[in-house]
């Protein structure tokens, strides 16, 4: 149980690096951008992988209509995201803590993980839903107003992981270090789950 | 991507099927395999970089122009002293200070020695120096810019050759003056000359934190020309050496008056004796008007200062400071080997080299073995500073650059040929042919304490079939040689700008990595900037018209302006706003009696219009910055001198 009970307060620490890194990351690369535009999705704002990268490609959406890349005080996500990540963050520490005094049983670290997977996938559908509506609400008065072959309006909403091209744009889509990070954490408490539950059943 | 890599294969494939068609025929085996070497040696793949940069002087376009080694590519023609209508230098309000002098708007100039700072001897990259030979002055420009940021005029000088060389921690830039001349400049019958015309050597401090320079001394010498120079090194730093000719002091067709003597001089300058002499207080301050123009590059503008004093040193107050050493055949170029020790005089209409020696030198002056004087300026015994003659076989030998292996290489202008000698034992290794009639030499760090000795640079003066015909003025001709062999091998052929006389090269990894991509628009501190579009506006100040105005892709703001008069005098003031690399926007308007202006990401430029005819004029952006660059343009709508129509502005109808 000891072992089981320090992998779940590590893994929920781990969150933590989502305060210090970037949770994903779109990248745009053109013949013309050899170096590649980039932002760091960030659970409290956006940020340009160098300095002026979101001002260069909020410059470059103006051709097509796009809103301008989110200031943090522009979507609520961004306040309430460092809040849920800390919250959980204190909430698996404290349980793996009574894990270690053995206060609670290894269902709890079940618990958190399938809360924290909830509030994940619901991050994501929201990270979705944004991308959506950023990349087909679109300025009526853009410059260039591009259709798809059956003739709908073209929409330029980024891939939610992997790569696509839009227009002479390659956009990659991937999560960086503080979703790494997350994706371990939230796999160091699957594992003190089990590892948890093993025990138990030895100690039998 | 995946067409591009196809070519490339495809090359490949030619190139293996070009070297093994030499193989296979035996007797043009040699042939083909050389001709294919030296290709792969100079082809620089497209998106890969060059190893080098080379700053070549344009001579007669008073600018400097960057080039790759060995590819011979050319980057850029970097404004120096000469109006560059392609980006506004010299024409917009900001740079026109830069080439104000004491003698008013100088447009033009000649020039001719660039030289890269240094640090310990090395090249450090920070700055290159380089001189206008004929309203005098000398340039900084900026090796992260790679723009001209400062130009001080030289008093007391005419001909400003034997410059601009800079002294091995960068302590100072020297500039010697090719004509002497009446110091100071009176009204006097010419053939005067002798005795009473004089030559100034121009000693300028530069500030080893912004490179800002000062002339700290200028050393009065005799009437003679002071041809080229280069500063001592390692045990010979605190030295400068200058090559005379015209020490018969001639006024008139020196063409033959000037080569009567069998001898001239290489003035030997001990400038820390000097500089100790005037920290101490020596020197006369004498009256002078000389500019003095520095480009600041967080206003983005130059302001011009007239000086008017300049601190003159006769070299007689300072014994031990100056020295002549006779040297054959009126010699041009004056070359310092990278330990410091030979000083290599090249007689220009003679066929051997003088080598003299450092320690030699020392030890006459100590041993007080002088052969008379001139001037007062003692001369020491050819024989006791000799270290060796090169007896080369060639004929007009002009300037000599090493390779940092021991080896010297020397143009020879007459029989047109690099010679390739030993230092120390003067034997000569190899010679080859140039095309045609070779002045200068660069091999990059050449004359430093550090040579890259990888790829020589011949750059020389007659072109006549090197390239496809273009009537008869054409460009220059310099030609790359590979020197990383015993024999040097000629590698290939392009033409340069201008008239390069000098250039200076440098590894491309100690420059490209600090070159700026943009300026900083939150860092811009013009007076007339805006750096943000709702400050956009326009003033009328009287008969002037002041426009702020901001671009980005693909407006200007304000785009239509009203208001202007017949007989104003309207300044545009236009911020770049983008702060993305290479996105410059350029302004033209209609009839206006000046140059275009390129501005730079984050930076303000200014342009004066002064509208003669009633209407509505456009004007546009002259970049292609964008796909909609088309649009990128305006109206200002010009009334009578009487009409009484308020100004007003507008972007988009708001």
């Amino acid at each position: 149980m000891k072992k089981s009970a320090l992998l779940m307060i590590i893994g929920s620490l781990l969150l933590l690096g989502l305060f210090k890194f970037p949770l994903w990351n779109i990248m745009l690369g053109a013949p013309q951008y050899p170096e590649p535009l980039g932002m760091d999705i960030y659970i409290d704002g956006i940020q340009g992988m160098n300095e002026f990268d979101i001002q260069n490609i909020d410059g470059l959406n103006h051709y097509i209509g796009m809103k301008i890349i989110p200031k943090p005080e522009d979507m609520w996500e961004f306040s309430v995201f460092p809040i849920v990540i800390g919250s959980m963050v204190v909430l698996g520490f404290i349980i793996g803590l009574l894990g270690l005094f053995g206060k609670v049983s290894y269902h709890w670290f079940l618990g958190w993980l399938i809360v924290m997977t909830v509030l994940g996938t619901l991050g994501m559908y929201d990270f979705n839903a944004w991308m959506i509506d950023y990349g087909t609400h679109l300025d009526p008065n853009a410059i260039m107003k591009l259709q798809n072959l059956d003739g709908t309006p073209m929409s330029y909403k980024p891939p939610l992981l992997g790569h696509q091209k839009l227009l002479n744009f390659d956009a990659y889509s991937y999560p960086r270090l503080g979703g790494y990070l997350m994706g371990l954490g939230m796999l160091l408490t699957l594992i003190a789950y089990f590892v948890g539950k093993r025990s138990k059943k030895t100690n039998q | 991507m995946k067409k591009y890599r196809f070519q490339l294969l495809s090359l490949f494939g030619a190139v293996i099927l070009l070297t093994s068609c030499g193989n296979n025929n035996g007797n043009n085996k040699s042939r083909g395999a050389l001709n294919s070497s030296a290709a792969e040696k100079v082809y620089v793949a497209p998106g890969e970089h060059d190893e080098f940069y080379a700053f070549m002087s344009g001579g007669y376009s008073g600018n400097l122009t960057v080039y790759g080694l060995p590819s011979g590519r050319m980057f850029k023609e970097i404004p120096v002293f000469s109006q560059f209508p392609t980006s506004g230098y010299g024409y917009s309000e900001e740079t026109k200070p830069m080439l104000e002098t004491s003698h008013g708007f100088v447009p033009w100039d000649d020039s001719h020695h660039p030289d890269i700072s240094q640090t310990n001897g090395e090249l450090d990259g920070r700055w290159i120096f380089i001189n206008g030979n004929n309203t005098p002055r000398i340039a900084r420009i900026s090796l992260t810019t790679f723009e001209t940021e400062e130009i001080i005029e030289i008093p007391n000088s005419a001909g400003n050759h034997s410059s601009s060389f800079v002294t091995e921690n960068s302590e100072y830039v020297v500039a010697g003056t090719r004509f002497s001349v009446p110091i100071p400049q009176r009204d006097m019958p010419i053939n005067e000359y002798k005795g009473n015309f004089q030559g100034a050597l121009s000693f300028i401090s530069v500030d080893p934190k912004h490179g800002h320079m000062d002339i700290k001394f200028q050393i009065i010498m005799p009437g003679f020309n002071y041809d080229l120079s280069h500063p001592g090194r390692g045990k010979s730093h605190g030295w400068f050496f200058f090559t005379t000719y015209n020490t018969e002091e001639a006024n008139s067709l020196q063409e033959v008056n000037s080569s009567q003597n069998d001898k001239d001089f290489i003035a030997a300058i001990n400038w820390k004796k000097v500089e100790e002499y005037v920290n101490q207080g020596g020197g006369t301050k004498v009256p002078a008007n000389y500019v003095h123009n520095v480009y600041d590059e967080t206003t983005h503008m130059a302001t011009s200062t007239m000086k008017k004093e300049v601190l003159t040193v006769n070299p007689l107050d300072i014994p031990g400071a100056v020295f002549f050493l006779p040297t054959p055949k009126s010699p041009h170029g004056c070359d310092v080997d990278p330990s410091g020790q030979y000083i290599i005089g090249n007689g220009k209409l003679s066929a051997d080299l003088t080598v003299h020696s450092f320690d030699n030198m020392i030890a006459a002056i100590e041993g007080k073995k002088f052969d008379g004087e001139a001037y007062g300026i003692p001369i020491l015994k050819f024989e006791d500073v000799l270290a060796g003659t090169v007896k080369s076989g060639g004929l007009g030998p002009l300037h000599t650059e090493f390779d940092g292996k021991g080896n010297a290489y020397t143009t020879f202008f007459i029989s047109s040929e690099v010679v390739k000698w030993k230092l120390g034992t003067w034997e000569v290794i190899d010679r080859k042919p140039t095309y045609y009639s070779v002045g200068h030499l660069m091999i990059p760090g050449g004359n430093s304490r550090k040579p890259f000795g990888k790829y020589l640079v011949a750059l020389n003066k007659i072109t006549k079939d090197r390239y496809l015909p273009v009537g008869p003025e054409m460009e220059h001709s310099a030609q790359i040689y590979d020197i990383s062999g015993e024999k040097m091998e000629l590698l290939y052929d392009f033409p340069t700008h201008g008239e390069p006389h000098y250039a200076a090269g440098i590894p491309a990894e100690l420059l490209a990595p600090k070159s700026k991509k943009i300026y900083r628009l939150d860092e811009n501190k013009h007076p007339y900037a805006v750096t943000s579009p709702d400050q956009a506006r326009v003033e009328r100040k009287g008969k002037e018209v002041h426009i702020y105005m901001s671009t980005i892709r693909s407006h200007f703001t304000p785009d239509n302006i009203e208001g202007v008069k017949v007989g104003d005098k309207v300044y545009f003031h236009i911020t770049n706003h983008e702060q993305d690399f290479d996105v410059p926007h350029g302004f033209a308007m209609i009839g206006q009696n000046t140059s275009e202006l390129l501005i730079m990401p984050g930076q303000t430029k200014s342009s004066l219009w002064e509208p003669k005819k009633v209407g509505v004029w456009p004007f546009y952006c002259t970049d292609f910055c964008s796909a909609l660059h088309q649009e990128m343009q305006g109206y200002v709508r010009v009334s009578p001198a009487n009409s009484d129509i308020e100004l007003s502005w507008s972007l988009g109808g708001d």
